[in-house]
């Protein structure tokens, strides 16, 4: 008995051992050393070959915070940012319309859904194709009379990026649109019917049952938008390469590191990036748990 | 009578709305396949919204064969399967370990992890970069595939949620019938996962099926391209194409198409599971 409890006793610390040794380790290498070394290379003018580099202080930071050419890419952040309150309006208004009564349900929400599950190469031709001359959007603009409103919509720098961040609401709203069904359809039916029955109609009912039954995630969801603005990467860079001042700041990084070869610059832009994300998550954080509290 | 007709009027518009939003997700995608059936010649002069004139597949197959879009399903798949093996082993072994056993250190572990979600994947890619071209990985398939495994919270929480809803009494009972940990893990944990495994194929599936980013910085080699980065490459040389390229584009599409269709309720309820 006693010898079969020690047995066990080992096993226990086997398999805890074997288990989760991996993922750690993994998690380790692939996380935590980027980014010990990317703290190291930031305060180098390391080029990512060369076998010696210098260490240069906070130099690259005060470039990064003071060289109009890197720190102002995050201008192009705000046309993703505001994207994110419509993008956001538009999947709260398409989940409120299905979480009523509505013929083909189903149909609409997969139509609404589908374009998050495309691959970002796709999407990109897709839309280069829809905002060419003569494409998609200039025939259907010549075919409802508005021919002089057409722009050469990636080209032109007052609105390439309303392009772009138009394209970034395509894609994402079905994932919002998904979450917010989801959240409302977890109210409790019978507080709809109650209040029906005391005549609320469905503005009154989306004003005092669906924002305040949702409002966690879609604070959460706010969030992920800000976040998620600061980190846009492929769709610019598929469509445009970051040209004609569609540049981000993370085409800016990836650019930075692997086109000009200055790995210590571009890990300082990403350690700002990555100090701003924390930060925003550490509020939201914050903020839930205090609402949680009251 | 007023409340009849406004209601008429609130169904119209709700549909109206219903409408618009269905064909602004939709007109961008079925001008696509419109256009990839058109000849080079028919192209430049139709418009993008006309029928074709012809179901003439010859664009799919300049895309298929001269885009390499068969290598690219190749690696594509040699990525997701074994990624996706790694995912749910590791994952579930992973969960059961931390769900089922007391040991040191195994709250600094999972924060650890928890933290870990906060650091965007895309920015570390100027160092992890070094890690990979040091472990000799640059230009190989395993360096995406471990990139798949080792920045992969997602799936270990999943894991966890569920493994809370198996009830100990389970273990228990097969452990006082001798079985050893390894056993109860196998024969009792396991079968029981399949609900979250489900939910980790899909979204991890999607996500590696559409992945650009790491097969495009780590394995330029055009022997090593998947799905995204051959769909790339059209950008050059089928600079002004546009059939072959919008062929090639659908050509990406139809395995989403065809999968959403068939799991639709699988993956509302993954998408919407991995937020919690």
């Amino acid at each position: 008995m006693k010898e079969s409890r020690f047995d066990y006793r080992k096993q226990k610390k086997l398999i805890v051992v074997l288990f989760t040794i991996i993922p750690i380790a993994l998690l380790l290498v692939f996380s935590y050393y980027p980014l010990l070394k990317m703290i190291q290379y930031s305060l180098t003018d390391w080029d990512g070959f060369s076998p010696s580099s210098h260490f240069v202080g906070l130099q690259n930071y005060k470039t990064v915070f003071t060289n109009p050419t890197y720190f102002s890419v995050f201008r192009t952040s705000l046309y993703y940012f505001i994207a994110t309150f419509f993008q956001l309006g538009l999947a709260l208004l398409f989940a409120t319309l299905l979480s009523f009564k509505v013929k083909f349900a189903n149909f609409w929400k997969g139509i609404l859904f589908f374009p998050y599950l495309l691959n970002g190469v796709a999407i990109g031709f897709i839309f280069l194709y829809f905002y060419k001359q003569n494409g998609t959007l200039d025939t259907v603009m010549n075919f409802i009379g508005l021919k002089g409103q057409i722009h050469l919509w990636l080209g032109d720098r007052s609105i390439n990026n309303i392009s772009l961040a138009f394209t970034s609401i395509w894609r994402y709203t079905g994932f919002n649109f998904l979450i917010f069904l989801g959240a409302i359809q977890s109210i409790n039916p019978e507080v709809y019917e109650a209040a029906e029955m005391d005549g609320a109609n469905r503005w009154a009912q989306f004003k005092y049952i669906i924002i305040p039954g949702i409002k966690e995630i879609l604070f959460l969801n706010i969030i992920l938008g800000v976040s998620g603005s600061l980190s846009v990467f492929d769709i610019p860079y598929i469509m445009t390469s970051g040209s004609n001042g569609t540049n981000t700041f993370v085409i800016q990084t990836i650019d930075t590191a692997f086109k000009y070869n200055k790995l210590g610059l571009a890990s300082a832009m990403a350690i700002v990036l990555l100090a701003i994300v924390v930060v925003v998550t550490v509020i939201q954080r914050l903020a839930t748990r205090e609402r949680g509290a009251k | 009578m007023v409340q009849s007709k406004k209601f008429t009027i609130g169904a119209f518009f709700k549909y109206l709305i219903l409408v618009i939003g269905a064909i602004v997700a939709l007109l961008p995608i079925l001008v696509v396949f419109l256009g990839s059936f058109k000849s080079n010649n028919e192209f430049l002069t139709t418009s993008v919204l006309s029928l074709p004139k012809h179901l003439d597949f010859s664009n799919y197959k300049t895309a298929f064969v001269n885009g390499q879009m068969l290598i690219g399903f190749k690696n594509t798949l040699i990525i997701f399967v074994i990624s996706m093996a790694g995912k749910l082993l590791l994952g579930s072994a992973f969960a059961y370990a931390v769900n089922r056993f007391d040991f040191k250190l195994k709250k600094t572990i999972m924060s650890l992890f928890m933290v870990a979600m906060l650091i965007p994947a895309i920015t570390s890619q100027v160092a992890t970069f070094q890690i990979i071209n040091n472990m000799g990985l640059f230009n190989k398939i395993w360096s995406v595939i471990i990139l798949n495994l080792g920045t992969d919270v997602i799936s270990i929480y999943i894991f966890l949620q569920y493994l809370n809803e198996i009830p100990v009494s389970l273990d228990e009972s097969a452990f006082l019938d001798g079985a050893n940990y390894f056993q109860i893990f196998y024969k009792i944990i396991l079968p029981n996962l399949k609900a979250p495994m489900v939910t980790i194929l899909i979204i991890s599936g999607v996500a590696i099926y559409n992945d650009f980013y790491n097969p495009f910085l780590y394995m330029p080699d055009s022997n090593l391209k998947v799905i995204s980065t051959a769909l790339f490459a059209f950008k050059g040389p089928y600079g002004t194409n546009w059939p072959v390229i919008l062929a090639g584009v659908i050509i990406v599409i139809l395995p989403i198409l065809i999968v959403f269709l068939s799991l639709q309720k699988y993956i509302y309820n993954g998408v919407v599971g991995s937020v919690k």
